[in-house]
């Protein structure tokens, strides 16, 4: 499992690489409540890995120790063949880690292109005099992230809404704004948690051709939070089942699919 | 240097022009530096000049000749308006093949039955989703040897054994340039004024759709005429954003294009039109009357948001626009007080709300396909927008009548176009016979038989008549439409209809009542503008249908119907076309369930047998019907709803005044 090398094939033909991430013995506690509990599992270069888990099993807490905002009492996140120290979240960010939240987190006054060219601040490297003078350096550089902005605008489809502003927006394409704001800043591993909340079967079936086709195109590394079940098992490669705090499976969606006791967790026991 | 001389310039030089990629040599070679192209792309406008723009099509060519296009192949071109894809079309000229655009939004089915009628052998597809269907068609087909495709997304794990990107094989082609050169002018030369320029299906709102065959002769001569008729120039900025396998998108933005060497724009997506044609403010527009109702309609609704001062000034000078800029436009003498508060009135509304609108150098453009209503005619006329209105066909190479400036109305198509002639037969059929008349229906000899005649003269299928006095044409309905009530009088459904549509809350109305003793109707809602109202009413709403069966939305189109009834009645000839009882329908008649045509025609003989339940509800009496309907949802799955629909009783005119009166 350690070995960084070693790699898989996925039944759609793709090659997926060597150990990105590695979750080791992760146990997270808010005092006397335990919301992740021993967890261990890998998340592998170019996969996409989905967490699932019903309401309250902690989905949502993992991915916040994934991207350093929350910091485990217990245990190891490893990076990149490394032991990741305590960071704050621009300097997860800095490593290239992006996410999008389940709540949407926009700036509702800003438009679309704004909001989108705020995911290339990691890129941008004038200081305030010089962005204030704006010519020469400034110029250059915003054009420059202007030009990344835009391919990413181009390839999620909201060309028509650039110039508006978010709070005008319908919920699915703010979701898909944010989706483009992660993607501003040319992540290596893209957390997103809960892509399709509240939307429509429209949306999500958008929404899951979007994830597969960044996967695809840019070859991002793809760790989602999801709990409706469908959806997650046409999209990922891997899948991590949570319940209560604990896994309870992990494997490829049809081995899950078979787990006991994650049907369990799902469609319930019978005490009979 | 004015206008007229270059006109003149443009005209010296396309002497003896057969071709389209001839034309292309003479724009690239007389004024290679102006713009033939630009499209939005990651939001920066693009452009080509001609220069460029021959060059770019030589490399597609020459890569058609590396894949192995042969004389008279067929290719099919599906994908949204974008150079490359008009690219492709003269470059598949320039090989001898005949190009021939679809409908990008059709299902595979529809496809399947185009692709094999022509026996397409290479496709050039637009992107993802439309190779995903070619391939779908390719397991019953066989036939498609190569495809091709613009955007590449998407597109990397796919099976290239016989698929390319259209970027690869211009650079394949180029390479290779030596090989090809040769054989490439050789088959540019060997093309006649008399060859196949395309092949356009119709959409045909009966039965299978037909491949009409446009010569260069057809085409050429169609764009010279029209081009001198408007002195369109060299000059022109078009916007093209309406279906490249319509008949008019090929003559305005190939056709007139090439001939006059105006510059096509297009926009960066369907969904950015409105934003694009802001932009670039065309100077010469088409667009079908719904692009100006949906226009206006947004015009109104933004009005009702504005300020007290705001809107007292816009109605002041609407109305005074009303009164005197339709006679400015046309020429006609206004008093010169008149003219001065025309003036102002034109830098404080009218300048700023053409521009909003796109049309601040609007030079003349032109609405067809379906009848506009006069209120939004004449509120684009007032404005100073020179918004025409002309007739045609594909058959035709589109036209057949156009409006002459000054002489301009909502209720003509206009003259005959220059040479057309037109001759109406005894039972109301319009014909005609014009140089852009048609070659055949591809493949169909018995269609283009009853068709065309050995003279070359064209039946419509429309019935009208030529008005007295102007000489003006007047369209009353489709031949096979117009019926007889169950009285013997006159059925002419499109007349009832349009006058309902003009209504902004209805989108769409379908008549019926051929051989009954009374007509019934069908209507749809138009959702952004009922809704609209809805909101400022307080009326709650969860979904289309709960919109649709609303009492109050009811009403209102009840009081609509009850004004056209008043007005049917007061034509003699038709006041048995009132509307009796009508129902407003839970979904929206919709091209992929077939009930229209891909142009938004409603396929009259689909509907009335899909729903011919509420019909018989309508006719039996009943108060209302429950019915479930089949709808096929945008990925091509099928479901159904289910509603129960209330049936509305509407007040008719009694017309025997009129008759009385006459005798």
């Amino acid at each position: 499992m350690l070995d960084s090398s070693e790699g898989y094939v996925t039944e759609d033909g793709r090659k997926i690489g060597g150990v990105v991430m590695e979750m080791k013995n992760i146990t997270l506690r808010f005092g006397g409540v335990v919301a992740i509990k021993d967890i261990s599992f890998d998340i592998r270069e170019g996969e996409i890995r989905a967490i699932i888990g019903p309401n309250g099993a902690g989905k949502s807490s993992m991915l916040n120790v994934i991207s350093g905002f929350y910091v485990p009492q217990e245990g190891e996140v490893w990076f990149h063949g490394s032991k990741r120290p305590q960071m704050r979240p621009f300097e997860v960010a800095q490593q290239g880690i992006a996410r999008t939240f389940q709540n949407i987190a926009l700036f509702e006054g800003m438009s679309v292109l704004d909001n989108v060219m705020t995911g290339r601040l990691g890129f941008m490297k004038t200081n305030i005099f010089q962005q204030a003078w704006w010519k020469g350096k400034a110029e250059a550089e915003e054009t420059e992230n202007r030009e990344a902005v835009e391919k990413i605008i181009d390839f999620l489809e909201i060309q028509h809404i650039r110039k508006t502003p978010v709070s005008r927006l319908p919920y699915g394409l703010k979701k898909r704004v944010e989706l483009a704001r992660a993607l501003a800043a040319e992540p290596k591993l893209l957390l997103l948690d809960e892509p399709m909340a509240g939307m429509n079967v429209e949306e999500k079936e958008d929404m899951s051709r979007f994830i597969l086709d960044v996967n695809d195109e840019f070859g991002t590394t793809i760790a989602l939070i999801e709990h409706d079940m469908g959806v997650v098992m046409d999209l990922s490669d891997r899948v991590v089942v949570m319940d209560y705090g604990r896994k309870i499976g992990d494997g490829t969606p049809d081995e899950v699919r078979n787990n006991q006791e994650v049907i369990d967790a799902y469609l319930g026991v019978s005490h009979d | 240097m004015g206008r007229r001389e270059r006109l003149a310039q443009t005209q010296s030089g396309a002497e003896g022009m057969v071709s389209l990629p001839a034309l292309l040599h003479r724009n690239a070679t007389q004024f290679g530096d102006a713009p033939a192209y630009r499209e939005k792309e990651f939001g920066i406008w693009q452009c080509w000049s001609w220069a460029e723009t021959a060059a770019e099509v030589r490399k597609l060519a020459l890569g058609f000749l590396e894949i192995g296009v042969e004389k008279g192949d067929h290719i099919a071109v599906i994908g949204r308006n974008r150079p490359a894809h008009y690219w492709s079309m003269v470059a598949a000229q320039m090989v001898g093949a005949v190009p021939v655009p679809l409908y990008q939004d059709s299902v595979a089915e529809e496809m399947a039955y185009v692709l094999e009628h022509c026996g397409a052998k290479y496709v050039v597809c637009g992107d993802q989703e439309q190779v995903d269907k070619v391939i779908e068609i390719q397991q019953g087909l066989h036939q498609v040897k190569h495809i091709l495709y613009t955007d590449k997304r998407g597109m990397r794990k796919y099976d290239h054994s016989q698929m390319n990107a259209l970027d690869d094989i211009m650079a394949e082609g180029s390479a290779g340039h030596a090989r090809f050169d040769a054989e490439l002018d050789k088959r540019i030369a060997a093309i006649t004024y008399d060859d196949t320029c395309v092949m356009l299906y119709t959409s045909g709102t009966t039965g299978k759709p037909k491949g009409v065959v446009l010569s260069n002769r057809n085409v050429i001569e169609s764009a010279k005429n029209s081009a001198e008729f408007d002195h369109l120039t060299r000059n022109e900025d078009i916007l093209s954003y309406l279906p490249m396998a319509w008949v008019g998108d090929f003559i305005f933005s190939i056709g007139q294009a090439y001939w006059c060497g105006f510059c096509v724009n297009c926009p960066e997506s369907a969904d950015t039109m409105m934003t694009d044609l802001r932009e670039i403010g065309p100077t010469y527009f088409f667009a079908p009357p719904r692009v100006f109702e949906t226009q206006l309609t947004n015009v109104m609704i933004r009005m009702e948001d504005a300020g007290k001062l705001k809107q007292r000034m816009f109605r002041h000078f609407m109305d005074h626009a009303k009164k005197v800029g339709g006679l400015l436009l046309d020429g006609k003498p206004v008093g010169f007080g008149d003219k001065v508060k025309y003036a102002l009135g034109n830098m404080l509304v009218y300048g700023p709300l053409k521009d909003t609108l796109g049309y601040g150098r609007f030079r003349v453009g032109y609405t067809a396909g379906e009848a506009i209503g006069p209120e939004i005619f004449d509120f684009y006329r007032s404005l100073g927008i020179n918004l025409k209105q002309l007739y045609g066909q594909t058959e035709a190479t589109v036209f057949i009548t156009v409006q002459p400036d000054g002489e301009v109305r909502a209720d003509t198509v206009g003259v005959p176009a220059p040479d057309v002639e037109l001759k109406i037969d005894d039972k109301g059929e319009i014909h005609y016979r014009s140089p852009g008349v048609f070659v055949e229906y591809y493949n169909n000899p018995d269609s283009t038989a009853s068709t065309k005649d050995a003279e070359g003269w064209v039946a419509t299928g429309d019935a009208g008549f030529i008005e007295e006095g102007s000489g003006h044409l007047r369209i009353i309905d489709r031949a096979k439409d117009v019926g007889k009530m169950a009285d013997g009088s006159m059925f002419a459904p499109k007349y009832v209809e349009n006058k309902l549509k003009f209504y902004p809350d209805i989108l769409e109305v379908v008549l019926f009542g051929n051989g009954k003793d009374r007509c019934v109707a069908f209507i749809n809602i138009d959702l952004t503008a009922v809704g609209n109202w809805a909101e400022r009413n307080n009326v709650a709403y969860g979904s289309y249908q709960e919109l649709t069966s609303h009492p109050r939305v009811l009403e209102t189109i009840k009081s609509h119907v009850e004004e056209v009834n008043k007005s049917v009645a007061a034509d003699e000839m038709l006041s048995g076309c009132q509307v009796h009882r009508f129902v407003v329908l839970h979904k929206e008649l919709d091209a992929d369930d077939g009930e229209m045509t891909r142009t938004r025609k409603v396929r009259r003989g689909f509907v009335e047998e899909k729903f011919h339940d509420i019909i018989d509800a309508l006719y039996d009496g009943s108060s209302s019907v429950s019915t479930t309907t089949e709808v096929t949802y945008e990925d091509g799955r099928k479901g159904s709803i289910s509603a129960t629909l209330e049936i509305v009783d509407a007040p008719v005119v009694a017309a025997t005044s009129h008759k009385v009166a006459a005798e």
